[in-house]
Order: structure tokens, then sequence, then C-alpha cells
């Protein structure tokens, strides 16, 4: 678990921070002036005393090698986490000019770090405990039939206001307005099926969603009632499928399956907030299984989530994949060491064969709505005031989604390849391509795009 | 996306949660297109096709639904490709060093509205940083990491001062997105032809093909390449389509001549003083009287000359019987003086006769005065007194005219000495002045007369003059300033009183004073006639201080020790 020799990117740092105000703070904060007795130890950890308006300055340290992810503290009243002294005592220590010197930690950094290490100890052989132990199996089996009972009884109340709806056509929905599904979904928060609640969100909201929304409602009306049904017929259905329905009606599952140990290449991060919740995916790559897995980290919101992997490090960890056919969530579990360089890309396929993986996809989940997928040597084109992603060796081309389209990251792509290929991964599906990352032709680091 | 629904069972999965009756053998656009209409209009008033009982029309219906919905999109296709770009030329410069390229991508964050504004605190202002970021790697000849263009064009967008800058450093590539997004088409008005390279007069005819039938803009771009390289060539350009040129582009083109102004363009300004638009000549006459030797100087002069004399007898002679510059203002602003480009008509609230007599005083040839004035010196000639409170107004004239004749000697002298009272006060010559002034003189000559006016004067009126001298500070400068704030310090004002020369240290002082600088970051004993709380705030000014000159010298050394 050693740190030495690897120094994180500006940009891999300031992707930790929780939103762009602390950005900016860290970002002032990464040069020397206000830091002093700054150090980093060989196990991982930097620390330094950071010069603010009081008369006493803040104590810093980040623990940069925990196997969990980085760890930080500091005596600064911000609520933040990280606050911008971490961030910029780690932009500090990221630059190179020598202002975080090897040496041995000050006592107080010295006992957090050690505090913090034993109680993951602790925890770990309470969690190793635990598990043998899970409580009353028949308490745990009463409660899981409850739950499915109310599942049914809200899956059928679904079901009775879809066709309630169809009865009377898909254009009165349009005049009923957002109130409506509102109190459906609340009807579905309250049958404790999550899954089914945000859907029904989304519903309300298509019908202001600009020409061809009642395509789009169809679509997701009968997405919807896949998903019912599934549910209410899941004894019959096969194993992985069930399991697939069970994930997407929002029950809670457990990630289960074998670790697999690799050398897993952070392809992507991204966060998306709504008023309680910020969400963060992370997309990684297997150098040795070829896997592509998510990560999901949630944060309360206005904090970002813990977990934090740099696009284009690898890391040696192991994952455990949840169940259901076709999902691509797994959970991060041992790591073996801290994130390094990767050094390669993952392989990437034409824009026919992205195209044609996601249609397959759809055999295992019906309800997905696109795919993780790396694409080789893609030009991005204009098309009018779309763009989309051309195959240099080719006719076919990809739209983007019209989200992607307004990103800046659009912006990157295109500055990056300068009309010739590059290689993109991003995800796929039926509202086009949305990319997440770009490799140059030629050499050169991942640069994300989200 | 193109999506192309495909008939074929096997592209499309069968739902094992959908049992349904309906049609799932039926294919192809129409048939989603029905089921849309019907959901559309209701069950109620159009039954789906293949459904007998009106009771479960709406299951029927989301079953086939879904069925298609699911179908669709297997079944989606890619497009046909929209025609490429044209690539962009590669960039032959080297890239960036690696801790250079993170430190623009921290640059580039810092841009207004990324966060909360407020009180600075004791962190750099990086935004401030980025002009002298540029400078550095352009001189330096590295290119732009491609992925960082759009953060740096949407920072030139908001920062006119810095688009040249960023525009040399994002090279052709930047055009080449410009062309792309509207957002940038700043950088396709600022680069000259849009980035295409413009023909010189090594190519004449697509040099006279593009002035004959080129955009303003590329003209003006291509008359000022022109200029720069062949002043002889720009002016028979120009002198060839002058007659049916529009007054305000005569104006501009006009402009072109200030590059490589020479004596071989009189005839030529000669002819435009007789132009129908009364700016074109005034232009002219600017020109041809920064030309000591043209034939209007010569007239200026006389005609100014004619105004100011010595006048032993005028008023009481100073001690030592010092002589009195007598000045006698025109009484009439005749057709010649006009032709020769003064105006006639004085602006509200000043008399006509000094508005007249500072506009020839302004434009004669400095050189006249030592002869006509005893053989004195510049110096000697600032010293004497001047009769009937002519002397702002003549003392005003001279600076114009050295600042536009570029003249030292003069300027020295209408400086004076920078520990003068008269000098941070209202003399005969402001502020504004003296800064216009400085830009004639030496760099080293400029830094050391600032810092003696910064000794003598202290900081409040110094802003201006600091503005003309050159980056990095000399010592001397830099010394005067830091001892001036240490000074307004024990003074026990507030550091934002002087946040702008502040502000001005942080960009302009030499990294190598931020060790001098240490000793005063450290927050003071409170004394008693310190304002309350005022040292904790010069700590942290100071402190801002030293890190922004760290931070310039880390970026110097990124960009010139890769």
């Amino acid at each position: 678990m050693t740190q030495q020799g690897v120094r994180w990117t500006a940009d891999q740092v300031l992707a930790l921070a929780p939103d762009t105000a602390s950005r900016k703070a860290g970002s002032k904060l990464g040069a020397a002036g206000p830091w002093s007795e700054a150090g980093s130890s060989e196990e991982g950890t930097v620390w330094g005393l950071c010069r603010g308006s009081g008369s006493k300055p803040y104590r810093t340290v980040i623990d940069i090698a925990d196997s969990t992810g980085p760890a930080y503290k500091c005596s600064c009243p911000s609520r933040k986490f990280p606050c911008k002294h971490a961030l910029g005592l780690l932009l500090l220590w990221a630059g190179e000019d020598g202002a975080v010197p090897k040496g041995q930690a000050p006592d107080w950094a010295e006992e957090w770090i050690e505090g913090r290490r034993k109680r993951a100890d602790d925890k770990r052989a309470e969690d190793a405990a635990g598990s043998a132990s899970a409580g009353d199996p028949a308490a745990a089996r009463r409660r899981a039939e409850r739950r499915a009972e109310l599942i049914t009884a809200g899956a059928s109340e679904l079901e009775q206001r879809l066709t309630d709806l169809l009865r009377g056509g898909l254009a009165s929905a349009e005049r009923r307005g957002y109130g409506l599904w509102e109190e459906t979904a609340a009807r579905m928060v309250d049958a404790q099926a999550p899954g089914l609640a945000a859907r029904v969100r989304e519903l309300g909201a298509i019908p202001s969603s600009g020409p061809g929304w009642p395509v789009r409602l169809l679509e997701e009306c009968a997405l919807l009632h896949l998903l019912d049904q599934g549910w209410l017929r899941r004894a019959a259905l096969p194993d992985g499928l069930a399991a697939t329905v069970r994930s997407r009606i929002g029950l809670p599952g457990s990630a289960d399956g074998p670790p697999v140990r690799d050398r897993w290449l952070v392809l992507a991060q991204y966060d998306t907030a709504d008023s309680r919740l910020t969400t963060r995916r992370i997309w990684l790559y297997g150098a040795e299984s070829g896997r592509t897995a998510l990560l999901l980290s949630y944060g309360a919101a206005g904090r970002a989530p813990e977990l934090a992997l740099p696009v284009g490090l690898t890391l040696d960890a192991e994952l455990s994949a949840y169940p259901g056919a076709g999902q691509s969530r797994a959970a991060l579990g041992e790591r073996f060491a801290a994130p390094e360089p990767a050094g390669f890309r993952p392989p990437g396929v034409d824009v026919a064969r992205a195209v044609a993986e996601y249609g397959e996809a759809l055999r295992d989940d019906p309800w997905l709505e696109s795919r993780p997928v790396t694409l080789a040597r893609v030009i991005p084109t204009p098309d009018g005031d779309d763009w989309q992603l051309a195959d240099a060796d080719g006719e076919l081309a990809l739209p983007l989604t019209p989200a992607a389209r307004s990103r800046s990251g659009l912006w990157r792509l295109v500055a990056l390849s300068g009309g010739a290929p590059v290689t993109v991964f991003g995800e796929c599906g039926h509202r086009g391509f949305s990319p997440l990352t770009a490799w140059p032709q030629g050499a050169g680091e991942a640069v994300t795009l989200c | 996306m193109t999506s192309s629904p495909v008939p074929a069972s096997a592209a499309a999965p069968a739902p094992a949660s959908a049992p349904t009756s309906a049609s799932t053998e039926a294919s192809g656009g129409s048939h989603w297109e029905e089921l849309v209409t019907v959901a559309l209009l209701g069950t109620t008033r159009r039954t789906p096709s293949g459904v007998t009982s009106r009771r479960d029309a709406p299951t029927a219906l989301l079953d086939a639904a879904a069925v298609e919905t699911v179908r669709r999109r297997a079944g989606m296709r890619p497009g046909r490709a929209a025609a490429r770009v044209e690539p962009v030329a590669e960039d032959t410069r080297p890239p960036l060093p690696p801790a250079a390229a993170r430190r623009l991508t921290m640059l580039l964050a810092d841009r207004p509205g990324a966060g909360s504004s407020g009180r600075r605190g004791a962190a750099p202002d990086l935004k401030e940083l980025l002009p002298q970021w540029l400078a550095t790697a352009n001189r330096q000849g590295f290119a732009a990491p491609p992925q960082a263009l759009p953060a740096l064009l949407d920072a030139a967008r908001g920062r006119t001062d810095i688009r040249p800058a960023v525009l040399a450093f994002a090279g052709p590539r930047a055009l080449w997105l410009a062309r792309l997004n509207a957002d940038w088409r700043f950088a396709l008005r600022a680069a000259p032809g849009g980035g295409a390279v413009l023909p010189g007069s090594e190519e004449p005819e697509r040099m006279h093909a593009l002035w004959e039938e080129g955009l303003f803009a590329e003209r003006v771009a291509l008359l000022a390449a022109v200029r720069a390289q062949d002043a002889g060539a720009a002016r028979d350009l120009l002198a060839g389509t002058w007659a049916s040129e529009r007054a305000e582009d005569r104006l501009m083109f006009l402009d072109s001549l200030r590059t490589g102004l020479s004596a071989a363009d009189e005839p030529f300004l000669e002819r435009a003083l007789a132009d129908r638009s009364r700016n074109v000549r005034a232009t002219a006459a600017e020109l041809l009287s920064a030309l000591p030797g043209s034939a209007l100087a010569g007239r200026m002069a006389e005609r100014a000359g004619s105004c100011v004399a010595i006048d032993r007898t005028h008023g009481t002679p100073g001690p030592h019987g010092t002589p009195t510059i007598a000045v006698e203002a025109p009484h009439e602003c005749d057709a010649g003086m006009e032709r020769d480009g003064v105006v006639a008509k004085a602006p509200a609230g000043r008399g006509e006769r000094s508005w007249w007599l500072g506009q020839l005083v302004e434009a004669a040839p400095l050189g006249i005065w030592s002869p006509r004035l005893g053989g004195r010196t510049p110096q000697e000639i600032v010293a004497l007194p001047v009769a009937d409170d002519w002397q702002g107004e003549l003392h005003g004239a001279w600076c114009r005219a050295a600042v536009r004749q570029r003249d030292p000697s003069w300027s020295r002298a209408l400086l004076g000495t920078p520990g003068a009272p008269e000098a941070g006060g209202p003399g005969a010559v402001s502020l504004a002045e003296r800064a216009k002034l400085l830009g004639t003189l030496g760099v080293e000559e400029r830094a050391e007369w600032v810092a003696g006016f910064i000794a003598a004067h202290g900081l409040s009126e110094a802003f201006q003059l600091l503005g003309v001298c050159a980056v990095p500070w000399a010592g001397p400068l830099g010394r005067a300033v830091v001892d001036a704030l240490n000074i307004a310090r024990d003074a026990g004002s507030y550091p934002w009183s002087f946040s702008g020369v502040m502000g001005l240290a942080e960009r302009c002082l030499d990294p190598a004073e931020a060790v001098r600088l240490e000793g005063l970051t450290a927050v003071p004993d409170e004394s008693e006639n310190a304002a309350p709380g005022a040292g904790g705030y010069w700590a942290e000014s100071f402190q801002r201080l030293v890190t922004t000159l760290r931070l310039r010298a880390a970026i110097q050394t990124e960009l010139t020790h890769p």
C-alpha cells in the first residue's frame, strides 16, 4: 500500500471537490504560500499546516492509501467534505515543486491516521463476525414478505392507473398536468418501490418535453407496465431476469457475486444531483477480465459522495457484482494498492457494433437506457445543429444525446479530435451516445468530458 | 437516432414478463404508429386491432406497446455519417511540460462566476496571473493542449485584454474550433483574414485582389501587415483606391500610417489635408505634425512661435531679474490654420483663443523653442515663469507635443524632479500627462522616476504612474512600493485603501522580492492609533502578495525549465 512515485494530476485532485466553489477555493490554496510544515509519508499520509485568518493554523491531514478511498481530517470549521484545505494540500502534493517533502508525520497527524486504521480494522472484524449471526432470520424473512406485499399492492394500483390513462387517452395526460403523477409517485414511495416511484415521476415530465412527447410517453408507460407485470409474475421468471426486475423496482440487493481481482482502469466518473441526493457513477474496465463495471456512490445534498477515483488511473482491487442479468453494477471490495497511472486504454469497437451490443443487452434487461461502450477511431462531426460520432473508416455514425450536445465536454472532445479519429468511452443507448472520456490519436492521457 | 425497426424476431427479445396475445407477429412502423394513435385517443374511442374485448383493450395496448418499444430499441441502426470537417493542420510547436499544463488547468478553473466571491483572503487571484502565464508560454513557443482550448477561448471571450495572447497560444486549432462554435466567432474576427495567411508585397496579385475585393476587416488587416513589412507598398496600395473609399474607412486606413511614419509619407498626408472629411483632415494634420521636418510642422512652428516670446518688461521680474514668458494667443482661426487641422470651434467652457493656442503649440516641433527662447534647454524653459496665467495651457500643450513627438528631453523637463512638491499635487502638469510623458522615457529611467515619486509622495497618487512601468518592476521601484505599503500599515490605515496598488504589486513585483517580504506577513501587535483589526488584514494582504509571487516564480520555472 505504498504511494511514492505516484502523483495525481490536478484534474484528479479537483475531481474530489464537492462543488465548484470548493474547487475554486482549493485551487487557490494549492500553492506553497499559506502552508507550513507540509510533508508526506511513505505510507500515503499527507499533512500540513495552513494559515487561515485566525492566529492558529489549520491542521490538515489526508490518508490517500486507505482501502476505502482518500480520507480527510482538517481542524477548519468548514462543513464541506473534503474542505478546501484538504484539496489545496493535495494539489500542493500533486505539484512537482517539492513543496511536500517526504518525512515523519507529526504526532497530531499520526494519531488520527492510527485511530482511523484501527477503527477500520475493528469494523472489518465486526462485519466478519456480524455476517455469521445476521440477526433473526425469521424476522428478516417476515420483513421481506411484508415489503413484497406492499410492492405488489403498489404495482397493482399502478397498473390500474396506467390502464385508466390508456382508456382515456394520452392526450388527456397533457391537460391533467404534473399533479396526477406526483401523487402516484408518492403512492409508490409508500409502497416501498422507489424504482417505480422514480419512473412515475419521469412520466410526469414527458408531456412538457417538446415535440414527439406522445411517442415517448407511450414508450415509458409500456415499459412501466412491463416492469409491473414482471414483478407480479416474478415467480415465473428465470432467476437472472427476476433479479433484474427486483433491482429495477428498487429493492436493495447485495453485491454477492464472487470477488474478481483485476487491474481496474477508471474510465469515467460523474455526478448527477437532485434536491436530496448526489449520485456518483464510476465506470471501471478490468484489464484482465475485460469486464466493464459500474460503482455507485451517494452523498446527501451538497456533499460529495465519499468514493472518488481519478479517471485514467488503475487500481488493483476486488469487485463483486450485484445480482441481475445484464446488470453492470458492482461493489468495490478490498483494494490492494493505491491507484496508479494506467498505461493502457480500453479496447474499442465501431459504431455498428456498439449499437448492436445495446440491442443485445436489451434481451437481459429491456429497461436498459444505455450501455457502456468504447468507440475506437471515431470522429466528432457536426450534423446540422446536432453532433455525431462517425466511424473514421466507414460511413456510419451515432448521434450524441441531447444532454451531451449541451455539455461543455462536447467542445473538449471536438478540440481533442481536431477532425482526426479519437477513442471515446461513453454510454450508448436509444437516445444516442453520451461521451464521457476520450483519448487522442497517438500518445496522450485520458481527457474527461463530463 | 435513425430508427429502423426490424421485423425479424431475432433482433427483438420476447419479454418473458409480458405474455401477450397482441401482435408480436405484426411488425413495422405502421403498427407502432397505430398504437400511438390509439394511445393518444384512448381505447374508449378507438379499439386497437386484434382486440375483441373492450375491457381488456388498455392492457392489450400496453402489452403491444411494450413489445414494440423494446423491438424498436433493439432494432436501432446507426445513421449515415454527415460530411466530415476538414481536419486541422498539426501544431508543430512542442507540447507544454506536464507541470505547466496542470497549472494552466488551475488558472482556467478560476474564472469569474466559477464560485462565490467575497473578501479575497490570503489566496492569490489566479485569473490575474493568466496574462503573464500566457505571455511566458508564448515566449517559450509552446503549443496549447487541445483539450484546454475551449476553456481558453471562453476566457478570451470575456476578457478582450488577453485575446491576442490566447489566440497566439491557442494556435490554428482555435480558429478551426471557432468556425464550429458561434460563441467563439471573435477569434475569427481577431485573427487577420480569419486565420488565413495574408499575402504580402511579394505576392502583388493576391495582395491587390484581397485589397480590391476583401471585407473591411480583411483589408484593415492586410494594410497593417503590408505596412509593417514595406511602408511604401502600403501607402501605394492606399493611394490607389483612396478616392473611392468611404470616409470612415479612409479614417481607419489613414491610422495604419502611424506604423513606420516617415518623411516619405508627407506628400500623401498633405493631399489628405484637403479631404472632404474633417476627421480625416485632423488625423492627417496630426500625423504631419509628428514629422518635425514636414511643411505643416514648419507652418505650425511659425504660428506657434509668433504667440510665445520672452518678455523682460512685462509684470514683476522674478528674483535676479528672471525673464518671463509672455503669451499672445491667436486672435482668429484663419482658413490656413483650419486647413492644417486646427479645430476652430472650442468645446463648451473653453476660451477660443486659448483653444487655438493649445493646438498650435501641440503641433509645432519642440525643436523651435530653444532658439526662440534665448537658447535655453527644455529644463530652463519649463522653469521660466509664464505671464498672465498662461502656464497651464502652455505646459499642457508642450506635454502633448512631447508625447506625440516622443521627445525624452522635453518629457524629462516637463516631468520635473519626482520629489518636487508640485509633482504630487495639482501642478501645471497633471498625473495623467505625467504618465504619458513617462512612456517616452527608457524603462529604467521610468522606474527610477516613479520610485522617487513614491518615496516623496506615497502611494495614493502613484497608481496611474505604476501602470506605465515595465513588468517585473525594477529593484528600486519594487522596494519603493513595498516600503510605502509598510509605511501605510504603520500609519494605521486599512489595506483596502491600497488595494489597487496591492493588486498591481501582486502582478508586477519581481518574484525574487518574496524573500524580503516574509517579515511583513506576521500579524503585528495592535498599536494605539491603528484602525481596529487593520494589522490582521495587512498581514493577510502581505501573505497574499508573497503567495502570489511564489506562484509566479513557480509558473516561470514550470514554463522555462521543464
